[in-house]
């Protein structure tokens, strides 16, 4: 559903016409590409068996390691939808799993279902608490949101070390340990996230709410004017974003058993927003690919994965995923697919792209790209 | 050329017909982080014996004069509106460079041109990206941020200890001043950079155009300015400016290792912000980053003093830092808009 949104539907191109246009393609070619290059060198790696009603098998590794990423990314396709970024999701996810350790550590049986579900539940009202934070500096003080996040990215990890205070939780709860490690056939961490990924897609493309998620990103103004809540819906985003953050980092404390203030979820705010991004999403707001996300939160943690069989340190991985993430922006961006396009089939173009300019007047308008691939959707609005 | 600050106004609000008070406007958030700095070491003063010396103020520079570096870059790349992430990374693959291209038994000034290179190299093809391909200067620099610390741990996973005899002078070597006060090598450069910095940014025709950029970017393209090469020599300048601070903490730590300087960008962008550099691009001091970096610095020193206190508190009191200098920011540019 998403991936025809992005492709040009007026003309009705036919099938190839449409994949060739679809932002998806570069992404699920890599996947796929990434996968049977693993697979070519060790058959294994593709393999899956069924084992005491588990799947096992690195194809369902991934699914179980990528499952905080994709959650996490599911958020910030959200709030990158609004021309916003969240940074502090990460160590939002760090206070999470502070949180629900020292809760369940604190009460009177630790190894109760009771005590997991009063720390998550206690862990997640304080992410809804944080996310309405992040929600009131974005949305009401109308703080850059980069700047209003860095806030809390550099505060949480400190909240975090003050919840654990600065140890290494451990907790030996079965139910809490089902969260992050626990199987029903597939693992449930991965089920967790695929659900909220469904639901977001109910709600948002089946509903107005995507459309006005993606009107509020080309212009907040506009879109107020046109009679929409817009700070509502910034607001809104936010505080998904950060109830998916505390969701993920229940995730990773619960696979470990334990709560790292340091560790848990560093980094992660970066996977996402790669994920988002490699998924077609474009940071300038506007536009979103749910489908995208899900297909660069699986090449993230595939690519994670391939270097660790490949026996490469794996602090490496950062190399390849530098790689990955600037030949897909390169594959995406809108002045190399111009290029590209009017190379192989020049007559297309005029119908395809609305008005190119003369290239003298590239350099001219620097940020001309960007609005002009805004105006697609933005079209839309008008007609619905 | 001669009447640089005064010109400079009119380069921003054009996109109103608003004019902002001329000086006190600009220069009340430097003021304030000045204010601020004075007050936590006043407050230092009253509750610590001892705090109000010559040392403990030298301490400030020699234990950021990296920082202080960094947060120079920062401040070119953010007043042309962009930002740079990959400043940590590029600090801690500087010291991985040099510790083992020492190893190797290179000359120290080969090795130090090397990092230069390696540095400048890396922020000029992040520019080019960002300028030529239009991409987000936030993704791209995230990208070298991934790239600069993945080649940290192609060279070597582990700490290299550095013992070449340049770089253990450059470490051990003291200069005193007047009152018994002594200060590193380090503090020097630092001082030497921040200077070089705000003359670029204030008596050159390059930093006018970096300000211009900041103001807006179409309009500094259709005045004629250079944008493309001011654009691309900002990242440059910042690359620079982190190998140059990866030099300094590599003397400061004696060793390279690919996990030096993690979030240390946060940190150079918190002392950009809390020095009233506007994250929106065009209004800005180097000066007041200079400030930014003693700020976060004596909040440190505090904490240390107190004793009592965990080094976490450290972030939660930059965080609280962030927050009030953006909002203030906002109040403030609201007020006059």
């Amino acid at each position: 559903m998403t991936s025809a949104q992005a492709a040009p539907t007026t003309h009705g191109p036919g099938l190839l016409e449409r994949a060739r246009g679809s932002r998806l393609l570069w992404p699920l070619v890599a996947l796929v590409a990434l996968v049977l290059a693993n697979a070519v060198r060790n058959p294994g790696f593709v393999e899956v068996r069924l084992q005491d009603g588990h799947l096992y098998g690195s194809l369902v590794d991934i699914l179980k390691n990528g499952a905080p990423t994709l959650l996490i990314a599911l958020g910030m396709t959200l709030v990158i939808a609004t021309r916003g970024i969240d940074l502090s999701v990460g160590a939002v996810a760090a206070i999470s799993g502070a949180v629900a350790c020292t809760t369940i550590l604190g009460s009177a049986d630790p190894t109760s279902p009771a005590a997991a579900l009063k720390g998550i539940a206690l862990a997640l009202v304080l992410c809804l608490v944080l996310g309405l934070w992040n929600g009131f500096l974005v949305a009401l003080l109308g703080i850059q949101p980069i700047i209003a996040t860095l806030v809390l990215m550099t505060a949480g990890r400190g909240i975090a070390m003050l919840v654990t205070d600065g140890q290494i939780i451990t907790v030996r709860n079965d139910f809490f340990a089902e969260i992050g490690a626990g199987f029903l056939l597939f693992p449930i961490s991965i089920l967790i996230a695929l659900a909220a990924l469904a639901a977001v897609a109910l709600v948002t493309r089946r509903t107005a709410l995507g459309l006005l998620i993606e009107s509020v990103g080309i212009n907040p103004e506009a879109s107020r004017l046109a009679g929409l809540r817009s700070r509502t819906i910034i607001w809104t985003v936010y505080v998904f974003a950060a109830l998916c953050a505390g969701v993920a980092g229940l995730m990773i404390s619960s696979n470990v058993s334990a709560a790292d203030a340091n560790n848990a979820g560093l980094w992660i705010e970066m996977d996402a927003i790669l994920a988002v991004v490699i998924g077609g999403s474009s940071l300038a707001g506007g536009k979103y690919s749910l489908s995208g996300t899900l297909v660069g939160a699986l090449i993230i943690q595939t690519l994670t994965t391939t270097v660790y069989s490949m026996g490469i340190a794996p602090e490496v991985t950062l190399v390849f995923k530098a790689v990955v993430v600037i030949a897909v922006c390169l594959l995406q961006a809108p002045k190399v697919r111009e290029r590209f396009t009017r190379r192989r089939r020049p007559p297309a173009t005029a119908e395809t792209t609305p008005p190119t300019r003369p290239r003298a007047s590239d350099a001219t308008f620097g940020t001309e790209p960007v609005a002009h691939d805004a105006t697609a959707p933005k079209q839309k609005v008008a007609q619905s | 050329m001669t009447t640089t600050v005064p010109t400079r106004p009119d380069t921003l609000p054009e996109q109103s017909s608003r004019r902002r008070p001329v000086v006190p406007g600009r220069v009340l958030p430097v003021v304030s982080t000045f204010v601020l700095f004075v007050l936590l070491f006043g407050v230092g003063s009253v509750r610590y014996e001892g705090f109000t010396s010559g040392q403990v103020f030298a301490n400030l520079f020699i234990d950021n004069a990296f920082l202080i570096v960094l947060a120079v870059g920062m401040t070119f790349v953010i007043l042309t509106g962009g930002i740079d992430l990959s400043v940590g990374a590029v600090v801690a693959l500087s010291t991985m460079v040099a510790a083992a291209t020492l190893r190797a038994g290179l000359p120290a000034p080969v090795v130090i041109l090397l990092v230069l290179a390696v540095g400048t190299g890396l922020g000029v093809v992040m520019g080019l990206v960002i300028h030529h391909f239009e991409l987000q200067p936030f993704i791209v620099t995230l990208a070298g941020m991934f790239l600069a610390r993945g080649l940290c741990f192609v060279i070597g996973v582990e700490s290299i200890s550095i013992k070449d005899p340049f770089f253990r002078a450059l470490a051990t070597g003291t200069i005193d001043l007047p009152g018994g006060v002594t200060i590193t090598w380090s503090v020097v450069i630092a001082l030497v950079i921040v200077a070089v910095a705000a003359w670029v940014l204030h008596r050159t025709r390059f930093g006018r155009t970096i300000y211009a950029i900041g103001g807006s970017e179409s309009s500094a393209t259709l005045m004629g300015l250079p944008v493309a090469r001011v654009k691309v020599m900002a990242y440059a300048i910042s690359g620079l400016c982190a190998s140059i601070a990866g030099l300094l903490f590599s003397v400061y730590m004696l060793s390279g290792y690919g996990l030096h300087a993690v979030g240390m960008e946060l940190d150079a962008i918190a002392s950009v912000v809390i020095g009233g550099t506007l994250l929106s691009g065009g209004v800005g001091y180097v000066l007041g980053s200079l400030l930014g970096v003693l700020v976060l610095g004596v909040i440190q020193t505090l904490i240390s003093f107190q004793g009592t206190l965990s080094s976490w508190w450290t972030k939660i009191a930059i965080g609280t830092l962030l927050l009030l200098f953006i909002v203030m920011q906002r109040l403030f540019t609201r007020r006059n808009a």
